[in-house]
C-alpha cells in the first residue's frame, strides 16, 4: 500500500527562453510549481484547455524539456531516478522505461520506413536487441498485442487508416517494454469508432502489461471513461486533482465546474444556458496576479484578485486551488 | 415553413488517376428558413464535399450526375446552383444567398490583408454601399459576435488574434452579407470545449435573429444534439438516416447510427464499455455492392443486403432511413 508513486513531483516548473538578444530573454512559465503522484499502474489523465501546459508538463516527465523548478522523481521496482538531474547512462536507461506515444507517426517518421522499422527504430536506436531475429521477434510481438499483422509490418505507414497508423504508434512506444507511457493527444484526430477501438486497446494493453499511463487529452468525455485519477490544469498550474469519479460527482474548482458544464450533452433537450465560462485563458508571457483564473472565474472576490491560492490537500485525496472552493461546496455547480 | 434550398438527387464523382471516385450518392435533402441541419458521419463520408457542392465550389475534377438539383430559393426566384456557371451568375451562392465557415479560420482570411479590408471587399462585391457604410457594417457585426474593440480589430491581420477571436471574426465575416443559407463546416472541431460552448452560443443566438438557415457539419454527435433540428447521418457518400435530431439521437434505426452512439463515451454512465463500429471504412474505390455498410453490419440481414441498394423507408413523417432491416422483407 505504502510503495511509492511511480512518478512523482513537487512544485515542478518549466520554463521556456523566449524572445531575442543576449539581455532581453524573458521567461515563459508553461508548467509553473506543480505537485502530483502518478501511482504505478495508473491511467492517470490529464486535463485542461489548450495552452494550459499538459503538453510540456508530459514531456518534462519523459525528460524532453528541460526541468527548470522543483523536482519530479521515477521509481519502479528497480531504480529510482532523480530526473531533475539524470544524466549519462541513467538517462539512457530511463528511456526505454518511459516512453511518448506520438500523435501521428506517420508525421513524425520517414515515409520510406515499414511498419516492421518503425516498430524497430527504439530497439536498434537504445541497443536492446543483439540481433536482427531478436529484433523481429520483439516487432512481432508487441504487433500482435498492438492487433497489426505480419502482412501489415511489410507495407508503409501511408496505406494505412487513422486507427492503424494510431496502433503502429502505439506497437513503437511500447517495444522497449517501458513502465511509464505518456499518451499525448492520442485519439484526438479519430471518429469515434475507430477512438473507441483505440481506447480499448490501450487499456486491454495496460493491464495486460501493468503499464502506468499519463492519459492528455482535450476530451473530458474520453478522459472520463478511460482514466481513473484526473488532474486539471490552467495556465501551467494544476487547479485540482481527485479520482475521475469523484471529481466528476463533485468537482472543487471554478475551472472544473465550467470545463465540465461546457461538453455538450447528447441529450437535445438538455441545452442547458447554465454556467458558461467567458473570455479565453491568458498568455503565459501576460499572467494575471493573484489566482491565474480570476480573470474568467464566475465567483471571482477581491481576494483572488491579489492573492494565488495554493493546492490544498483536505485529506480525501482531492486536492483543490481554490480560495473559496468550501463555501462554494454548498452551491450547485454551474 | 418555406424551402431554403433543396437538393435533390444530388450524386457527384471525382476523376482521378486511379479512376472514378463515388462521393456523394444520390443525396437528398431540404432546408427550411430558421432551420439548422446536422449533417454527421466519419470522415470521407462525403459532408465537405456535399457542403461545397450548395456553392458549387467543388475541385476542377467533379463530374455531378445529370440529375443532380440544388434549387437555391432566393427574393427573385428559384436558382439551381449547378447551373450556374459565370462569376457573377455564381456571385448569389458565393457569399451572396449562401456562406460557409470552416474549422479552420485562416481559410477564410487572406494572410496579407487585414480583416476590415477582406470583410469590406465581400460587402462591396455582394451589395450595392459606399466604402464608409461597408466599414460600418463590419465593425458593427463584429461588435455583434462578441469581438472587443471592434474597431481595432479590423484593422488587424486574423494571425495577430486569438483561435476564438478568429473563429468569431470569420463567422462575422461570413454572416457580413446576411445570406439565407450558412454552411457550417466542423467550425468547432479544433476548438477547447469551452470556446466550442461560446462559438455555439453564438451561432445559436444569430439564427434566432437573423432567421437564416445552417448546414451545420460535425462528426460530434453531441454538437448536433445540441445545435440541430434535424440531422442526416453520412456513409461513403450515402444518406442512411434523416429526422429530428430527438428521433435519430434517442431512436436510432439504421446500424450504422446505432454504431456511432454506442462508440461514443458517455458521461452518465461511465461502466458502460464503448463499442467500435466493427472493421474499417472501405476506401472509396472500393465501394461495397448493395448497402455500402454491409462489410461492417452487425445486423446484416444476408445476400439481399450485399447485393440490394436499400431505399429510402420512411418511418414516420420526418424520420427516414435506408436499410433493409425496414423495408419491404425485412424483419422489422
Ligand atoms: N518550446 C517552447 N518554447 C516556448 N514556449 C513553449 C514551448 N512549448 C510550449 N510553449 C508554451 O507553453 C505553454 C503551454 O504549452 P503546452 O504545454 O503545449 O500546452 P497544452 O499541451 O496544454 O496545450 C503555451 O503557451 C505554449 O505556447
Ligand atoms: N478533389 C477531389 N478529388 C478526388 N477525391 C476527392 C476530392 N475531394 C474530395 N474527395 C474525396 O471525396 C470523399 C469525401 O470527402 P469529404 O467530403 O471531404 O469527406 P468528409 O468531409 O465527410 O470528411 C473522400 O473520399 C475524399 O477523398
Ligand atoms: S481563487 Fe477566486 S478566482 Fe480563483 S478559482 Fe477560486 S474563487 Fe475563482
Ligand atoms: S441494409 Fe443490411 S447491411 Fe445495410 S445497414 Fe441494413 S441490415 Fe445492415
Ligand atoms: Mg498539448
Ligand atoms: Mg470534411
Amino acid at each position: 500500500m505504502s510503495e511509492k508513486p511511480l512518478i512523482s513531483a513537487r512544485g515542478l516548473s518549466v520554463g521556456f527562453k523566449i524572445g531575442s538578444g543576449m539581455f532581453s530573454k524573458s521567461i515563459l512559465k508553461a508548467v509553473d510549481n506543480v505537485s502530483l503522484d502518478i501511482e504505478k499502474g495508473s491511467f492517470f489523465g490529464l486535463v485542461g484547455e489548450s495552452g494550459s501546459g499538459k503538453t510540456t508538463l508530459g514531456r518534462a516527465f519523459l525528460k524532453a524539456v528541460p526541468i527548470t523548478g522543483g523536482h519530479a522523481a521515477y521509481n519502479d521496482d528497480e531504480v529510482s531516478y532523480d530526473l531533475g538531474t539524470l544524466t549519462g547512462p541513467a538517462l539512457k536507461d530511463y528511456r526505454k522505461r518511459a516512453q511518448l506515444i506520438f500523435q501521428d507517426p506517420y508525421a513524425a517518421l520517414s515515409p520510406r520506413m515499414t511498419v516492421r522499422d518503425i516498430i524497430a527504430e527504439p530497439l536498434e536506436v537504445m541497443g536492446l536487441t543483439k540481433s536482427r531475429e531478436e529484433t523481429d521477434a520483439r516487432v512481432r510481438e508487441i504487433a500482435a498485442k498492438c492487433r497489426l499483422n505480419l502482412e501489415h509490418l511489410r507495407r508503409f505507414p501511408h496505406a494505412f487508416s487513422g486507427g492503424q497508423r494510431q496502433r503502429i504508434s502505439i506497437a513503437r512506444a511500447l517495444v522497449s517494454r517501458p513502465n511509464f507511457i505518456v499518451a499525448d493527444e492520442s485519439v484526438a484526430a479519430l471518429d469515434v469508432s475507430i477512438q473507441a477501438d483505440v481506447l480499448n486497446l490501450l487499456k486491454d494493453i495496460q493491464r495486460e502489461m501493468g503499464l502506468t499511463f499519463l492519459f492528455i487529452s482535450h476530451d473530458l468525455s474520453v478522459v472520463a471513461h478511460t482514466c481513473d485519477h484526473l488532474a486539471v490544469m490552467y495556465l501551467g498550474r494544476l487547479v485540482e486533482t481527485a479520482p475521475t469519479r469523484t471529481l466528476f460527482k463533485a468537482p472543487r474548482h471554478p475551472y472544473t465546474k465550467a470545463l465540465f458544464s461546457a461538453i455538450p450533452s447528447l441529450d437535445p433537450d438538455d441545452r442547458r444556458g447554465g454556467q458558461k465560462l467567458t473570455g479565453e485563458i491568458p498568455s503565459p508571457t501576460n499572467q494575471p496576479p493573484g489566482c491565474k483564473f480570476h480573470t474568467r472565474c464566475p465567483n471571482v472576490i477581491d481576494r483572488c484578485r491579489v492573492e494565488e491560492p495554493t493546492l490544498e490537500n483536505p485529506g480525501d485525496g482531492h486536492s483543490v486551488s481554490c480560495h473559496r472552493w468550501r463555501e462554494l461546496l454548498a452551491v450547485p455547480a454551474g | 415553413m418555406t424551402v431554403l434550398i433543396d437538393v435533390q438527387n444530388l450524386t457527384l464523382k471525382f476523376r482521378t488517376d486511379e479512376g472514378l471516385i463515388t462521393a456523394v450518392d444520390d443525396v437528398s435533402f431540404t432546408i427550411d428558413k430558421g432551420e439548422v441541419m446536422g449533417l454527421v458521419g466519419e470522415s470521407g463520408s462525403g459532408k465537405s464535399v456535399t457542403a461545397k457542392a450548395l456553392m458549387h465550389l467543388n475541385a476542377k475534377n467533379a463530374v455531378y450526375a445529370p440529375e443532380s438539383k440544388i434549387l437555391l430559393h432566393t427574393d427573385a426566384g428559384v436558382v439551381d446552383v449547378l447551373k450556374l456557371r459565370t462569376a457573377k451568375e455564381l456571385k448569389v451562392a458565393r457569399g451572396g444567398a449562401i456562406s460557409m465557415i470552416f474549422q479552420e479560420p485562416m481559410a477564410s482570411f487572406a494572410p496579407a490583408i487585414t480583416i476590415g479590408s477582406q470583410m469590406v471587399e465581400q460587402l462591396l462585391i455582394h451589395g450595392d454601399m459606399t466604402k464608409a457604410r461597408a466599414k460600418e457594417i463590419s465593425i458593427e457585426m463584429l461588435d455583434r459576435v462578441g469581438i472587443s474593440d471592434p474597431s481595432k480589430r479590423f484593422d488587424q491581420y486574423a494571425f495577430e488574434l486569438s483561435g476564438g477571436m478568429r473563429q468569431r471574426a470569420m463567422i462575422a465575416m461570413a454572416l457580413s452579407t446576411k445570406p439565407s443559407l450558412l454552411i457550417a463546416d466542423e467550425p468547432t472541431t479544433a476548438l477547447d470545449v469551452t470556446i466550442q460552448a461560446q462559438v455555439i452560443d453564438l451561432m445559436k443566438d444569430l439564427v434566432a435573429e437573423f432567421h437564416m438557415g445552417i448546414l451545420f457539419i460535425t462528426h460530434d454527435l453531441g454538437v448536433i444534439a445540441q445545435t440541430a433540428d434535424k440531422v442526416s447521418v453520412m456513409y461513403l457518400g450515402k444518406v442512411i438516416e434523416t429526422g429530428p435530431v430527438r428521433d435519430v439521437i434517442r431512436h436510432a434505426k439504421h446500424p450504422y447510427t446505432q454504431g456511432l452512439l454506442a462508440a461514443l463515451p458517455k458521461l452518465d454512465d461511465l461502466d458502460a464499455p464503448l463499442t467500435p463500429v466493427a472493421g474499417d471504412i472501405p476506401s472509396p474505390l472500393e465501394r461495397p455492392p448493395g448497402c455500402v455498410f454491409h462489410t461492417r453490419c452487425p445486423q446484416i440481414i444476408g445476400d439481399v443486403c450485399k447485393a440490394k441498394l436499400p431505399q429510402r423507408v420512411q418511418l414516420d413523417a420526418n424520420h427516414s432511413v435506408a436499410c433493409h432491416l425496414y423495408s419491404e422483407g425485412g424483419k422489422a
